[in-house]
């Protein structure tokens, strides 16, 4: 059935429509056409720096002198340590790792109550390697009509030669995806020629075997299953889009009645929509959907379907947006328009078009529209939260003290009838330089400090050695003479200087005594 | 076999099965469902062959692998072993001194001390090394035997007064009760070791108790009664007792002493077990001082 207007209509059937969809039925292969257009573009851009920062950043240099990593950002799981550029996180500031990931979850609802899916349209790994691995299949076997044609037919050299160099060229590309995964967590180079001349740790290659499978099978096999079926967003994110937020719409207040001979129709004096019926939406989408039928939980607003359509638009002569990004409150707006104000009326585009072109009355998305008070509340409990981090941040001191009384015994006492309380003191460095420390009582008169360690002659507190980035655990005793004990506990606070900088903290503890002492 | 149902609305046939008009759908079982129930048979197949997995009338078959939980603890026990062998070979062939003042030793002999404690010597000595009445106390600065590292090691390596270590530390203080001092010798002496530890006492019952005190007990514990760590004799003039310093315990542990025995752990722990001990002990914070050196 040729159309009547010079677009080219495709036979493309929306594989995952309601309509054609059983329960148990096999899937049904997607061959999505190569759109190109505006959101096309952004894509490309988006691909291209979500993959070069993941393949890139392990490669990244940041000097920190000679006692810690020179890797900008490095999960350091047997020390215990994350390196992100100019910070370092001890396991006991892992609120910031908390915190980030509070600030991503809110990020995402922020991003869902205004603009939709976008996370699943463009930054999804997901949706980009399934990007990727259609361009390398585009490349190899065509665009969707050389794609489909090579499906049926039989098996010769060429077919074996194009399906065998895809298949080679994804697994490269799932290789080298889990390859760089494993780089984050150790010293890149390093690790590269181990892993290469095979001694590198056996947890390295099962790493990178488990993310060359997923990679592969997730991104060349299962695709769009893995949205549809696997991925709890979808679901999560249907309950957080209200009638602001922005989803790809096709505009039915404009588009129908739809027909492929509008020509005809005029001259019939029938009501005839913008739609032309060539199914463009429908042979782009990745999802197998057809986005005619209203928002689904399929679709990922990727937004290929409003490039095509536009391209179609623009070539009959009519306004672009037929699909759009729009909200629902806009979209009820503009169908009230067309139905004349009357609910269950027909479409008539007449109404929305007078002259040909969309009327002054038809409402636009309107970015003033992102401002309401569920956004504003997202809004201000990321900036909150990232605030706060931020300040946690500057005031960070690289000088930590954690003291823990003994409690068993919790005191001893001593032949001259003294009494002798016994500290673990753990003096974390967090420079990355080794440095020096002095301990001293403060608010304990009269009381001896001894520390034991293997480096330290007993009796002499002021020189305790840290390594860079490193925690010391040292033992201390502190001794109180019978008569200067005051109470049954006394609080006192040990003080940790820095030898060289001076940088001092003080950690509050407590000196117990007998029951009955010093009353 | 009659023809099942088939359901108007969805069209699927029914099982035939209905409970209160409510009939069962004969749907077939998702796909994914069914291979993923297959590949568990396959699984169990090779599983069953491996592992052990079928029980006999006594124990089960052992697989080929043969591998099972008990066997999988002694491999882990055996990996933790070996990578504290080199750090025990060190200790092994390291004097106590050098142990002590090695960063890497120390920290090793001090953990490794520590649960060894836990193990061996919690039981008398207490969890926190804090004694009881009779076991001595081995956060304190008080040593029956000295406290420094050597002493320690010989003490915990012979232990003290049993039959089963020749070079044991013995020493038995004579039960004066048994006809070598009357009652009231007794109760004067008692008197004057209050005296020494500078508790309320009879000033009178002291001053003829000196007397006896040094015709009986100086030899070992000193003419001030400072104790003497070559017999094991007890510090009588300091604020710590081991049997307890009120008047009564002190007569009675004149009269008729007990004694407390250690057993010789060198016999039941390896040498480098005795030295982690050592090293342990002496960082309990009453550690002293090699006396020359």
């Amino acid at each position: 059935m040729a159309s009547d207007t010079n677009v080219e209509t495709f036979d493309a059937e929306a594989v995952n429509a309601k309509h054609n969809r059983e329960l148990y039925a096999a899937r049904q292969k997607i061959h999505p056409k190569r759109a190109s257009g505006s959101f096309r573009s952004l894509k490309w851009i988006i691909m291209a720096v979500t993959l070069g920062i993941y393949y890139i950043t392990p490669w990244l240099r940041w000097d920190r002198g000679e006692f810690a990593p020179d890797q900008a950002v490095l999960v350091d799981m047997a020390n215990r340590r994350f390196y992100f550029f100019f910070i370092d996180i001890w396991p006991h500031e892992f609120f910031f790792v908390a915190g980030m990931l509070v600030m991503a979850g809110i990020g995402l609802f922020l991003v869902t109550s205004t603009v939709g899916r976008a996370w699943c349209g463009y930054t999804c790994p997901q949706t980009v390697w399934v990007d990727l691995f259609l361009v390398v299949e585009r490349f190899f076997e065509g665009d969707r009509n050389a794609r489909i044609k090579l499906d049926a037919a039989p098996w010769n050299s060429a077919k074996i030669a194009k399906r065998a160099s895809k298949h080679v060229v994804w697994l490269l590309i799932a290789v080298s995806t889990g390859g760089a995964w494993i780089f984050y967590f150790a010293d890149a180079p390093t690790l590269l020629r181990d892993f290469i001349t095979g001694n590198a740790a056996f947890v390295a290659y099962a790493t990178v075997g488990v993310l060359t499978a997923t990679t592969y099978v997730f991104g060349g096999l299962m695709r769009e299953q893995v949205c549809t079926y696997m991925c709890p967003w979808p679901r999560i994110q249907a309950a957080m889009l209200d009638e602001h937020s922005l989803t790809v719409t096709y505009n039915d207040w404009r588009g129908e009645p739809r027909t492929r001979h509008a020509k005809k129709a005029i001259a019939a004096g029938e009501v005839v929509g913008d739609c032309v019926d060539c199914n463009a939406c429908v042979a782009v989408c990745p999802m197998g959907i057809d986005i005619r039928d209203g928002q689904q939980l399929e679709c990922i607003t990727c937004a290929l379907c409003i490039d095509a359509c536009d391209g179609v638009m623009e070539k009959i002569g009519r306004d672009k947006g037929l699909i759009s990004y729009s909200t629902l409150s806009t979209y009820n707006q503009n169908m009230a328009l067309a139905t004349g104000n009357t609910p269950g009326a027909g479409i008539q585009p007449q109404l929305v078009r007078p002259e040909g072109r969309l009327a002054a009355a038809v409402q636009h998305f309107n970015w003033r529209n992102v401002i309401r008070v569920r956004t504003a509340i997202y809004t201000a409990i990321y900036a909150a939260i990232g605030l706060g981090l931020i300040v946690a941040l500057l005031m960070r001191s690289p000088l930590d003290v954690n003291v823990l009384h003994d409690r068993n015994p919790q005191f001893v006492q001593l032949s001259d009838g003294s009494i002798r309380n016994g500290y673990q003191i753990k003096i974390l460095n967090m420079r990355t330089e080794p440095r020096s420390f002095s301990i001293a009582l403060d608010g304990l008169a009269g009381a001896t400090l001894k520390l034991e360690g293997s480096d330290l002659d007993q009796g002499d507190n002021s020189k305790i050695d840290v390594k860079a980035n490193q925690l010391r655990n040292v033992r201390a005793f502190v001794t109180l003479s019978k008569d200067a004990i005051a109470a049954k506990t006394t609080d006192f606070a040990f003080k940790i200087v820095d030898t060289t900088s001076a940088d001092t903290v003080a950690a509050n503890v407590r000196f117990e005594a007998p029951s009955g002492t010093g009353q | 076999m009659a023809k099942n149902e088939i359901d108007d609305v969805s069209g699927v046939e029914t099982t035939g099965h209905e409970w209160d008009g409510i009939k069962e759908l004969n749907n077939p079982l998702p796909r994914w469902w069914l291979w993923t129930f297959y590949a568990t048979i396959v699984f169990s197949i090779g599983y069953v062959i491996y592992y052990p997995a079928i029980p006999l009338l006594e124990g089960s078959t052992m697989g080929v692998s043969g591998v099972t939980n008990r066997s999988l603890l002694h491999d882990e026990l055996a990996r933790v072993e070996a990578s504290k062998a080199g750090l025990v070979s060190r200790i092994d062939s390291t004097g106590l001194e050098d142990i002590r003042s090695d960063e890497e030793l120390f920290r090793f002999a001090v953990a490794g001390g520590s649960s060894l404690y836990k193990v061996n010597c919690s039981q008398c000595h207490g969890s926190g090394a804090q004694g009881a009445p009779g076991y001595p106390n081995l956060n304190d600065d008080d040593w029956l035997w000295g406290g420094d590292l050597e002493n320690i090691y010989l003490t915990i390596k012979h232990g003290v007064r049993n039959e089963d270590d020749d070079d044991a530390r013995q020493s038995e203080m004579p039960a004066f009760g048994d006809g070598v001092l009357e009652p009231a010798q007794i109760a004067d002496v008692t008197q004057y070791v209050l005296q020494l530890s500078s508790q309320e006492h009879d000033a009178t019952a002291a001053k003829s108790g000196a007397a006896i005190y040094a015709e009986n007990c100086a030899v070992c514990h000193g003419d001030d009664g400072k104790g003497g760590r070559e017999f094991g004799a007890p510090n009588l003039a300091d604020a710590l007792s081991l049997y307890g310093n009120t008047a009564g315990l002190i007569a009675a542990q004149i009269a008729k002493p007990k004694h407390g025995v250690m057993p010789a752990w060198g016999l039941k722990l390896t040498e480098a077990e005795v030295k982690q001990l050592t090293v342990y002990v002496h960082s309990l914070g009453g550690g002293e001082q090699a006396a020359t050196q």
